[in-house]
């Protein structure tokens, strides 16, 4: 038939080269399946939650979940208002983003046009240790000694709180908001700096009249990343926020998060399908919007305001 | 119009100065933001090594949870999350590398692709405690695995995943082009490209990223919680490893079980003075592990971009 088949060397190479394309192609494969494992994780998630919430709507109407100022889904007086769980939610997202973005921005600003190479090579991995703290030991610390030290100041504070909760997870966003603020700052390219020293700026006004306007989309992102990361913190709040739920716009009161009602219905031995096992997955449902919601934001705000160089 | 130059120049020259201070009141605020970070970590740890130190004792470490403050311990808390970093790890690093190599090397230009990259920035944003819910609808209601060592560890590669598929790919993109195309002049294959040349040469960077990865899921406490494992568990799980053949035992993957920040977080929410004690004196040991898990990490990393030049 063809050459091959009469020398028997010339078929043996030729056999090896196909068995070679058949192991390349399983194990092509091999590692596109691992990929698509990551999909299969948000087709999971999003089935999950969606299950179990169609089931909790079911019983629960979307109306009451959207409107009723009370939540006390384990009583027999049962009401499911999801505002009174986002109200503890937004309090201490509030709290730890006034103090992650100035803080955060400032050191940002800092590294990226004030210090100097080796300021930098030392302070970022400390940052990064800062970042990569288990959340429970933060949650330990806010309790036993941010409260107590802000209870010297406020007496009346009582001992769980949103305020020293907020304050602590501020800290712990506050690496997340400057590295990524620092990074978009630092593509920002030299000539325009250049430009503005020419004509006669000084740093502090490069950074913030060329800079900043310059890197805007990419600060942005990092504001963004650092609301998402303060909307689903769990363990902070759970261990030092009480997990009471209570519908309050004040910092200084106990209240429970999404995250910490999840915990708190964790904790105890709820049996599978019941209502208060639903709920958990309806407060996750809610939670996860949000996280999408931001997600969008942020990749609108960076497509719209990406400048180009 | 010259007898007004000279108050021009000193008015200039006033504003120079005043902007130079400026300058410099905005460089002290820096230092200022970075010592304010850098203060709360040195105050965290040292408030927790006074409030922990007594406990801090070899019988900490060899002595189960218990009801008497005065003689709990961790050790059934770190031989679990030994265990579920065993299982994390196996699960998460294969997975994750296999398909940082997908998406680098093999991935065509697909909307399929553009898919899973979406998808897993997406993922990265997740927070943890999804997680727990997915695996406790998905793990322990669905697939029947209970709540369990393996349900605890596949949560968190899941969980770590994105992570080190990041990772891997950051590092084979610092790679050179001319890398691969000698190895296809040689008439390799696309696999023993990867294998042989691609693998090897970015394996300090995956390295760092399964670091990094491992030091978060030892200290994630929201989705081992909510796939309902806060219990008292003061018994270890099977070994491992047996005396008589097969020599291996897999029993412990569906052994209960409890981790180093359910522990911790077990002992703060107990009223006593005493039992806060001992969640400070876990703490330490958890906050020293992932200080030094992330701290090999950073130092690998600044040793990679020393020594690699291409």
């Amino acid at each position: 038939m063809s050459p091959s088949s009469s020398s028997p060397a010339v078929s043996e190479r030729l056999a090896r080269k196909a068995s070679r394309h058949i192991s390349e192609r399983i194990i092509e494969a091999t590692l596109f399946a691992a990929a698509a494992v990551s999909i299969f994780v948000t087709v999971a998630i999003v089935f999950i939650l969606v299950r179990e919430s169609v089931a909790f709507f079911q019983q629960v109407p979307v109306v009451d979940f959207l409107s009723d100022t009370q939540w006390t889904p384990l009583f027999d007086d049962a009401h499911f208002g999801i505002l009174v769980l986002l109200s503890g939610t937004a309090v201490s997202s509030t709290v730890a983003l006034a103090v992650a973005i100035p803080i955060g921005t400032t050191i940002a600003i800092f590294l990226s046009e004030f210090a100097s190479q080796r300021t930098r090579e030392t302070a970022k991995p400390i940052l990064e240790l800062l970042a990569g703290m288990p959340t429970v030991v933060f949650g330990y610390f806010a309790l036993m000694f941010v409260t107590p030290l802000l209870q010297e100041l406020m007496p009346e504070l009582p001992g769980f709180n949103l305020l020293s909760a907020g304050l602590v997870m501020g800290i712990m966003i506050v690496p997340i908001v400057s590295s990524i603020a620092e990074d978009a700052m630092r593509a920002v390219p030299m000539a325009l700096r250049e430009g503005s020293y020419a004509m006669g700026a000084t740093r502090l006004q490069t950074a913030f009249y060329v800079v900043l306007p310059a890197a805007v989309s990419g600060i942005g992102a990092a504001y963004i990343l650092g609301i998402a990361r303060a909307v689903g913190e769990t363990m902070i709040l759970a261990i030092a926020a009480g997990m009471q739920p209570k519908l309050t716009f004040d910092p200084r009161e106990p209240a429970a998060t999404i995250t910490a009602f999840i915990v708190q219905v964790a904790l105890g031995d709820l049996p599978h399908g019941s209502i208060g096992y639903q709920t958990i997955f309806a407060a996750g449902l809610t939670l996860m919007l949000f996280t999408l919601l931001f997600n969008i934001l942020g990749f609108w705000l960076q497509r719209k305001y990406r400048e180009r160089y | 119009m010259s007898s007004s130059a000279p108050s021009d120049v000193a008015l200039i020259r006033a504003e120079i100065r005043r902007r130079k201070r400026r300058d410099l009141w905005f460089g002290a605020l820096g230092v200022l933001a970075l010592a304010l970070a850098l203060l709360t970590v040195v105050t965290l740890f040292i408030n927790m090594l006074i409030d922990g130190w007594a406990r801090l004792t070899p019988e900490f470490f060899t002595s189960f949870p218990s009801r008497r403050a005065g003689q709990a311990g961790i050790l059934s808390a770190w031989v679990g999350s030994l265990l579920v970093m065993l299982v994390t790890a196996s699960v998460a690093v294969p997975l994750g590398v296999a398909a940082g190599i997908w998406l680098e090397e093999y991935a065509p230009k697909h909307w399929l692709t553009d898919i899973i990259e979406i998808n897993i920035n997406n993922l990265a944003g997740v927070p943890s405690i999804i997680y727990g819910l997915l695996a406790l609808g998905l793990f322990v209601y669905t697939f029947g695995l209970g709540q369990s060592i393996r349900t605890a560890g596949l949560t968190l590669a899941l969980l770590i995943l994105p992570m080190i598929i990041v990772a891997t790919r950051e590092a084979i993109r610092g790679i050179p082009q001319s890398i691969r195309e000698g190895a296809y002049a040689l008439g390799a294959t696309r696999w023993q490209m990867v294998r042989h040349h691609i693998l090897p040469y970015s394996m300090p960077g995956i390295f760092t990223g399964v670091i990094i990865g491992m030091a978060r899921a030892i200290g994630e406490t929201a989705p081992i919680i909510t796939i309902g494992a806060l219990t008292f568990i003061a018994f270890l799980p099977p070994a491992p490893l047996v005396g008589t053949p097969p020599f291996v035992n897999f029993e412990w993957l569906s052994a209960p079980f409890t981790v180093m920040p359910i522990q911790i977080f077990n002992w703060t929410s107990r009223p006593e003075a005493a039992f806060q004690q001992n969640a400070a004196a876990a703490s330490v040991i958890l906050v020293a592990m992932t200080l030094m898990m992330n701290g090999l990490a950073i130092w690998l990393r600044y040793r990679l971009r020393k020594n690699l030049k291409w």
